[in-house]
């Protein structure tokens, strides 16, 4: 970074083909994305299978994963009802993908040379292809349980005649756009926050490159900003993880249980 | 923005390594390992609410044990209070009638002793009679020479006698 460095803030998102080779338009090309979604899978796999001593007194360990399970059973609960145990794994799974992927994306591993840390959820190709899983379960749903009268959803409870023909599109609409904002949030979250870290960090680096009073003022504010902005990082990684689990099990609900 | 720029290139790679991934969390952590850790959450409460149970019924057979065990001390109370108190009164009678007895006993001897007293004063005072008449028969052989008879002698005192 000798010189006039230019820092791209979206050098971070590139994916690039590891292993050789160029990158190419196949399903088998192994990317540092795919890489990342594997250490991801490594962590939980780990992190789950150390909690299954299956002991009368948990250890911290156990504790910490049961907690995890807890969590996700009582949001599926309280979201859907007793019948919500279904659909565990899957609200299980994307709460845990997309924690881990957040958390681990806004790890500091940028700091070893040459590792070139890549958070898997800033790709909309990764949390639009959960959100649609997660669309597809509760149409799939919807329509095996309630058949056509699926689409009464649409046409809230006790509505006069008149109203269901400006209720009904506007419902319809707000149903369609449930897999975009499932979608959306959790890779806007990741997206902004990490251009913002990289921002920010390259005002630590100017910073030190201009030196004087100034520079270093402006590289040490840049730098507690930065550190702030991690740990916020850490928080809306979580909150995200969570918003797609609660909504996923609530648009779940709407298919089981109509309303 | 690459991923929009890359996304013709990369999206068949990401699908393609996201479902295998997903696949994974989900068959074999989702479907094999959650319900393990739930079974044991489950079973755990379950021993939890057992062993409260058994708590609970054995703290209820403990207070009835103390109830029984109350209800033998009362009844041992009772009992012992009243032998102790038929044993008083029947030692309070005893004494009452040994006391009563030695009354008795008492009684009659000093009725004995007063009746020995009696009749001693009355043999003494018949002797003292016959003491008095005979002196009487002598002063009077003495003073006139005549001679009193024993009988008149005797009236003669027991009317001095009873005069004084």
């Amino acid at each position: 970074m000798a010189g006039p460095a230019k820092i791209d803030p979206m050098h971070q998102f590139q994916i690039t083909s590891l292993g050789g080779g160029e990158l190419q338009a196949s399903p088998f090309m192994f990317t540092n994305s795919a890489l990342w979604m594997l250490i991801v899978l490594a962590v939980i796999v780990a992190f789950m299978w150390g909690g299954t001593k299956r002991q009368l007194v948990p250890g911290r360990w156990q504790t910490a994963v049961e907690m995890l399970t807890g969590f996700l059973e009582n949001v599926t609960r309280q979201s859907i009802g007793p019948e919500g145990r279904k659909y565990l794994p899957w609200v299980f799974t994307a709460f845990v993908f997309i924690l881990a992927a957040n958390w681990i994306g806004a790890m500091p591993f940028g700091i070893v040379p040459g590792a070139h840390p890549f958070t898997v959820t800033s790709q909309f190709t990764v949390t639009g292809t959960m959100s649609i899983i997660s669309f597809a379960i509760v149409l799939g749903v919807g329509f095996w349980k309630h058949g056509l009268h699926f689409f009464s959803l649409f046409v809230p409870k006790g509505t006069p005649f008149i109203l269901t023909l400006l209720i009904a599109p506007i419902e319809f609409v707000s149903f369609m756009v449930r897999p975009f904002s499932l979608g959306l949030r959790p890779f806007i979250a990741m997206f902004a926050g990490h251009i913002l870290l990289e921002v920010f960090g390259n005002f630590v680096v100017q910073g030190l490159n201009a030196g004087g009073p100034m520079g270093y003022g402006i590289s040490l504010l840049a730098f507690l900003f930065v550190a702030f902005v991690s740990a916020l990082e850490l928080l809306v990684g979580a909150i995200q993880a969570f918003v797609f689990a609660l909504l996923t099990a609530l648009y779940i609900n709407d298919a089981v249980n109509l309303h | 923005m690459p991923q929009l720029a890359q996304l013709a290139l990369v999206y068949q790679s990401q699908w393609f390594w996201l479902l295998i991934v997903l696949g994974v969390i989900y068959f074999f952590v989702g479907r094999g390992i959650v319900p393990k850790v739930e079974e044991t959450v489950d079973q755990r409460d379950a021993q939890i609410a057992a062993d409260l149970a058994a708590a609970e019924h054995l703290r209820a057979e403990a207070a009835t044990a103390e109830e029984a065990w109350r209800a033998t001390i009362n009844e041992a109370h009772a009992e012992a209070q009243a032998v102790t108190a038929k044993a008083k009164e029947e030692a309070a009678k005893d004494a009452d009638k040994r006391v009563a007895a030695a009354d008795k006993r008492l009684a009659k001897k000093l009725d004995e002793a007063s009746a020995a007293l009696d009749e001693a004063r009355r043999s003494a005072l018949t002797e003292v009679e016959a003491m008095a008449a005979d002196a009487t028969r002598e002063i009077v052989a003495k003073l006139t020479g005549s001679k009193v008879d024993d009988a008149a002698a005797r009236t003669a005192v027991a009317e001095a006698l009873s005069r004084a």
